[in-house]
């Protein structure tokens, strides 16, 4: 369970340059939630993630994980409980070490690492049956510089290490946006199956309408570091990319009036 | 010849200890110039004053290991920038280490009792066994490396000269990674500049100067020319590039032009050379030059930003 309450993060707080990435934001994902995360560039999703994460510290309010407040740790603290996929491929993982010792990184998420062999027979076995669901014959590749991959199937692989120890939350940033349409395709899908398969409560930003769409059991529209509006699965399932676009603007529209009507 | 071996197989600890640094967490640490004196120092005032041989040893690679966390604390805690956090410590160690040393710049060691007194015994020094007692020496600390970068702690290590914002968010803190890879980098180099100390039959507070250029020359060169592909090679290519530098240094003073002080426009334009060499397009065209080449774009991929 994800929660984040009341937050707010002003960048350049107090210069000509002020600005306002999250304006009083609440979020709840009660567990196994899947929300899929839209809003114009801008709109202050990365800024939510990365608070979530622990990457920004918020000027305002809090970051519930479970049953514990995480607002003060970390990003590496609290990494124990958030899994994360970045839009950039080659963020996700070490690129001069092979495939089998960046998995064995991401097997050890959260634990105090000792004077253990990280790769061990045992585990090289599970790593193998872990890549084997990716498709990819990856499997057959575990001593293969993580560098050497391509952009599609190192941003499979990132997924995969951010899962299969099952994280409390699991935060996707865009991270199909950089894939052709094809690689795009092949990881929005291992998305799916990987987040049903470990129950995974899930926060996923995306351009891709559609995509926001198809995925997940909700879904939130951002702008201007505000939450538009929250669709719950019903209403979801019911919407489509038009659909969206309407509402955006009718709800854009309303705030516009606020103002005028404020200014008058 | 055979003492240019010796010396190079003794310097190759040191140079391993850059190795961690310089490649491994990709890490420019001058602290080294100051730690080798820290660690002769502390081993020759104890040998002076009647310790055994052995222990003073072991106290140098501690003080090496401390050296290596001040540097190491100025550079996470401190958010000193790392080149000046190295020579911050550096500088600050060149006092210390005269007062370690009780005041004298120099500490003579030819009566003691030293690690090398055996060796003189026997008169193995200059010949095939002693080649051999520090060739094993050496290959025990490259093996040692070679174990630990393998461990869940040494992975975490490497991961953080690779990616940092990854390894970030698989829950490792890369301030303790660093602090314990400069620890123990510096021991190492401590523990070599004991030796050296222990060797040559005296520390002096200026052994250290410019040290850093030879351990950046053995780890370029050795790379280049003996590859870096796995880190079992790599480590091992460390103290062959050790060796061969210290080879070709004797070689160079052979000239009758050269002069003993030329040694460290020698090394500097040694490593130089080594840097740009692989640049053109000629020495791209072979194969370890090219694996040297490649670390690097990688390095750049490095830099790249997360979220967005
Ligand atoms: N580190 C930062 N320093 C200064 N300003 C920032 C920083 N990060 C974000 N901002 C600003 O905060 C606002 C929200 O940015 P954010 O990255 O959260 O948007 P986004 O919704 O992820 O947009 P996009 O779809 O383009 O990725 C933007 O105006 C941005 O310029
Ligand atoms: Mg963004």
């Amino acid at each position: 369970m994800l929660e984040v309450n009341d937050v707010s993060k002003t960048f350049f707080a107090g210069t000509v340059n002020e600005r306002v990435a999250l304006d009083d934001v609440s979020l709840q994902l009660p567990s196994g939630d899947f929300v899929t995360v839209i809003g114009s560039n801008g709109a202050g999703k990365s800024t939510l993630l990365n608070i979530a994460a622990g990457k920004l510290l918020p000027e305002t309010g809090r970051v519930i994980i479970g049953d514990r407040d995480v607002t003060k740790l970390a990003d590496h603290q609290r990494a124990k409980y958030i899994g994360r996929v970045f839009q950039d491929p080659m963020a996700g993982s070490s690129p001069n070490m092979t495939i089998e010792e960046n998995l064995a990184i991401a097997y050890e998420r959260g634990r105090r690492r000792g004077f253990r062999i990280g790769v061990t027979n045992k585990k090289r076995e599970l790593f193998a049956e872990e890549l084997k669901s990716l498709e990819l014959g990856l499997e057959n590749r575990l001593k293969a510089k993580v560098g050497l991959l391509s952009g599609g199937q190192r941003q499979a692989l990132s997924l995969l290490m951010a899962t299969f120890s099952e994280p409390e939350v699991l935060m996707l940033d865009e991270h199909t946006a950089a894939l052709d349409p094809q690689r795009a395709e092949l990881v929005s899908r291992l998305t799916t199956e990987i987040v049903e398969r470990h129950k995974l409560t899930t926060l996923m930003v995306t351009h891709n309408m559609e995509q926001a769409l198809r995925l997940g059991n909700r879904l939130i529209m951002m702008h201007e570091g505000r939450i538009l509006f929250d669709l719950n699965e019903e209403r979801k399932s019911r919407m489509t990319v038009k659909g969206l676009l309407q509402e955006f603007e009718n709800v854009k529209g309303e705030t516009l009036n606020d103002d005028r009507a404020m200014l008058q | 010849m055979y003492t240019a071996v010796e010396l190079g197989l003794i310097y190759a600890i040191m140079a391993l200890g850059v190795y961690l640094t310089f490649r491994i967490l990709d890490f420019p640490d001058l602290t080294v110039d100051g730690s080798f004196t820290t660690g002769a120092s502390v081993a020759a005032i104890m040998i002076v004053s009647g310790a055994p041989p052995l222990l003073s040893t072991i106290a140098a690679f501690v003080a090496g290991l401390l050296a290596g966390v001040i540097t190491g604390l100025l550079h996470t805690k401190g958010k000193i920038n790392g080149l000046l956090a190295g020579i911050l410590t550096m500088i600050g160690l060149y006092s210390v280490n005269l007062r370690i040393m009780g005041g004298s710049a120099n500490i003579p060691l030819l009566r003691e009792d030293t690690l090398m007194t055996p060796l003189r015994e026997n008169e193995w020094l200059g010949t095939w066994v002693s080649i051999a007692i520090f060739a094993l020496i050496a290959i025990a600390v490259k093996l040692f490396l070679d174990w630990f970068l393998h461990t869940d702690m040494g992975l975490a290590m490497q991961a953080t000269g690779d990616n940092q914002e990854m390894i970030r968010s698989f829950g490792v803190s890369t301030d303790r990674t660093k602090i314990v890879g400069l620890a123990i980098s510096n021991g190492f180099v401590a523990l070599c500049g004991a030796l050296i100390a222990q060797y040559q039959g005296f520390s002096d507070i200026s052994m250290g100067i410019g040290l850093i250029l030879v351990g950046l020359a053995s780890v370029i060169v050795g790379q280049a020319v003996f590859g870096s592909r796995v880190i079992f090679v790599s480590t091992l290519a460390v103290i062959l590039g050790a060796v061969a530098y210290r080879v070709f240094i004797t070689l160079a003073l052979q000239i009758e032009w050269f002069d003993p002080s030329d040694v460290k426009l020698i090394s500097a334009v040694l490593v130089i050379l080594a840097l740009i060499l692989p640049q053109w397009k000629f020495f791209k065209r072979l194969p370890t030059f090219s694996t040297l080449k490649k670390t690097k774009t990688s390095a750049k991929a490095r830099g790249s930003y997360v979220g967005s």
